[in-house]
């Protein structure tokens, strides 16, 4: 049979997804075992041991002076401040998405502002949060809100412009008003393609996440890794950085998962 | 009585004359079929009756008074495809005009009113015999299926007019001979005025009481849009489903 038409059973599958995490895993481990034994002391590429021991002072020791938990605050501080930047993130682009994407008069004034502001590096004024709101929460949090509402926003303006021009001509001939097919018609179908908007913004708020800690923060995930490197610690980081991929992953699975169940008529209404 | 009437229309894109000299007066209660070749400008037409557009030249009137600029509940519409909506169910999907029709705040009923509106859509999906798939969303129906349950949505808003644009086309030969059958039972029923464009000749004999064509005679000129060029009066067959029986 011809290599297209071939499927791989249920197991075979597993196997297949595990392949090129145990190849990247086993890659690490052997450097690594190659420059412990050359010398025991190397920081470079620690080993198992060596990061369970750091994972263990980090997430599992109280600070003898405060009584907190290092990895746990700095996951609650980093969470909070993601979660914070994106919910506003969310609520905006929702608002102004649905709004812009069915009045054609906000339409024409605001998509050419809208192109051109989601052009701005949001890393390049970093500088400019910092002297107006301070180096504390807030500019982190619009950071995220700068970096992932433009996105989300243009996002959802095409997505209610490919609503079917029968489907808005139905509603009316149904007697509903610009309002009423914004919340029965537009909203409702939005909702779920927010979530893959929202999906795909998880990458780059991450980003602006951390590069701020790095630059200015107390405490959250991106900080102790930018805090630690001067100490070569990449026991802590490495751990650290399999920390942040798996609260990415989880998110991600989690949204996917809530589209599934909160909205089943989805997945069909796609071929319709 | 002449429900719609239509007064020298022209509809000119462009410089390129689509429709000229529509002359056309719909009598109330009558089930007007348009056919012609595609690119006659029949869709055009229809969607000039549901203020989708607006004529070049000439007026459409409705009762006497000239077509609003919008769509509106009095003249009711069936696409040939996105007719219903996708995230709302079977059933949810009759409700919703009466919801609209009665709650202009939140488009949505509650208690007492809300448990009527159910049984009122629920009297109409067992009319179009889909009460078994009330739970069901779209996506999960036939084509025919579909078509049924837009017929029902457009019907629970009471238009004076209804506009079909090719509804059946996609369908298969069997489930267009059903739904043929629905829809000239629900005419009856109605006493609705119906106008449906289709490029099915047999079609437009079989429902129709009138059947227009447009046609291009000069295709390749555009100073020269489609005409009228039949207008033949048919008279209803009453005993069509024991015919297809």
């Amino acid at each position: 049979m011809r290599l297209i038409n071939r499927y791989p059973d249920k197991g075979t599958a597993r196997l297949l997804a595990a392949i090129p995490f145990a190849i990247v895993l086993a890659v690490y481990l052997i450097a690594s075992a190659i420059r412990l034994a050359g010398n025991p002391d190397d920081k470079l590429l620690p080993g198992l041991a060596q990061m369970a021991s750091a994972v263990q002072e980090m997430a599992f020791t109280q600070d003898p002076a405060t009584g907190d938990y290092l990895m746990l605050d700095d996951t609650l501080a980093s969470l909070e401040r993601l979660l914070a930047g994106l919910g506003i993130s969310v609520a905006i682009s929702f608002i102004v998405g649905i709004a812009v994407g069915m009045i054609p008069y906000l339409r024409k004034m605001l998509v050419p502002f809208i192109a051109a502001f989601s052009m701005v590096p949001p890393l390049a004024i970093l500088p400019i949060l910092f002297i107006i709101v301070g180096i504390g929460e807030t500019s982190k949090v619009v950071l995220i809100v700068i970096g992932t509402a433009p996105f989300m926003i243009r996002d959802l303006i095409m997505r209610v412009e490919e609503i079917p021009k029968a489907q808005m001509i139905k509603a009316q001939t149904l007697g509903a008003s610009t309002w009423a097919i914004a919340l029965r018609v537009v909203v409702p179908q939005m909702l779920p393609r927010l979530i893959d908007s929202l999906r795909l913004s998880l990458g780059p708020a991450w980003i602006y996440l951390i590069s701020a800690e790095a630059i200015a923060a107390q405490e959250g995930l991106g900080y102790r890794i930018f805090l630690v490197r001067r100490y070569f610690s990449m026991d802590i980081i490495i751990p650290y950085v399999l920390w942040i991929t798996l609260l990415a992953f989880a998110f991600d699975v989690a949204l996917r998962l809530l589209q599934r169940f909160a909205f089943p008529w989805f997945a069909g209404a796609k071929t319709l | 009585m002449s429900t719609i009437e239509a007064k020298d229309v022209w509809q000119i894109y462009d410089g390129r004359v689509v429709l000229e000299k529509i002359n056309i007066s719909i009598n109330e209660g009558s089930f007007v079929s348009i056919v012609g070749p595609s690119g006659c400008g029949k869709t055009t037409f229809l969607r000039m009756l549901m203020s989708e557009e607006t004529p070049s030249r000439g007026t459409i009137t409705l009762d006497g008074k000239p077509l609003p600029a919008e769509p509106t509940s009095d003249r009711g519409v069936v696409f040939q495809r996105y007719s219903v909506f996708p995230h709302l169910t079977v059933l949810e999907n009759v409700m919703l005009p009466l919801e609209l029709a009665a709650s202009p705040l939140l488009s949505r009923l509650f208690g007492a009113r809300r448990r009527a509106t159910r049984d009122a859509a629920r009297t109409m999906l067992e009319h179009v015999g889909l009460h078994a798939a009330a739970s069901f969303y779209p996506a999960q129906l036939s084509g025919g299926m579909q078509q049924r349950l837009a017929l029902a949505q457009a019907l629970m808003a009471k238009p004076r007019v209804l506009l079909l644009d090719e509804p059946f086309s996609a369908l298969d030969p069997g489930t267009r001979a059903d739904i043929h059958v629905l829809t000239k039972r629900l005419w009856e029923e109605t006493k609705m005025t119906i106008v449906m464009v289709t490029h099915d000749i047999s079609e437009a004999f079989r429902l129709g009481t009138r059947v227009i064509v447009f046609e291009r005679l000069n295709p390749d000129d555009p100073a020269h849009g489609a005409r009228m060029t039949h207008d033949l009066s048919v008279r209803p067959r009453l005993k069509d489903k024991k015919v297809l029986a």
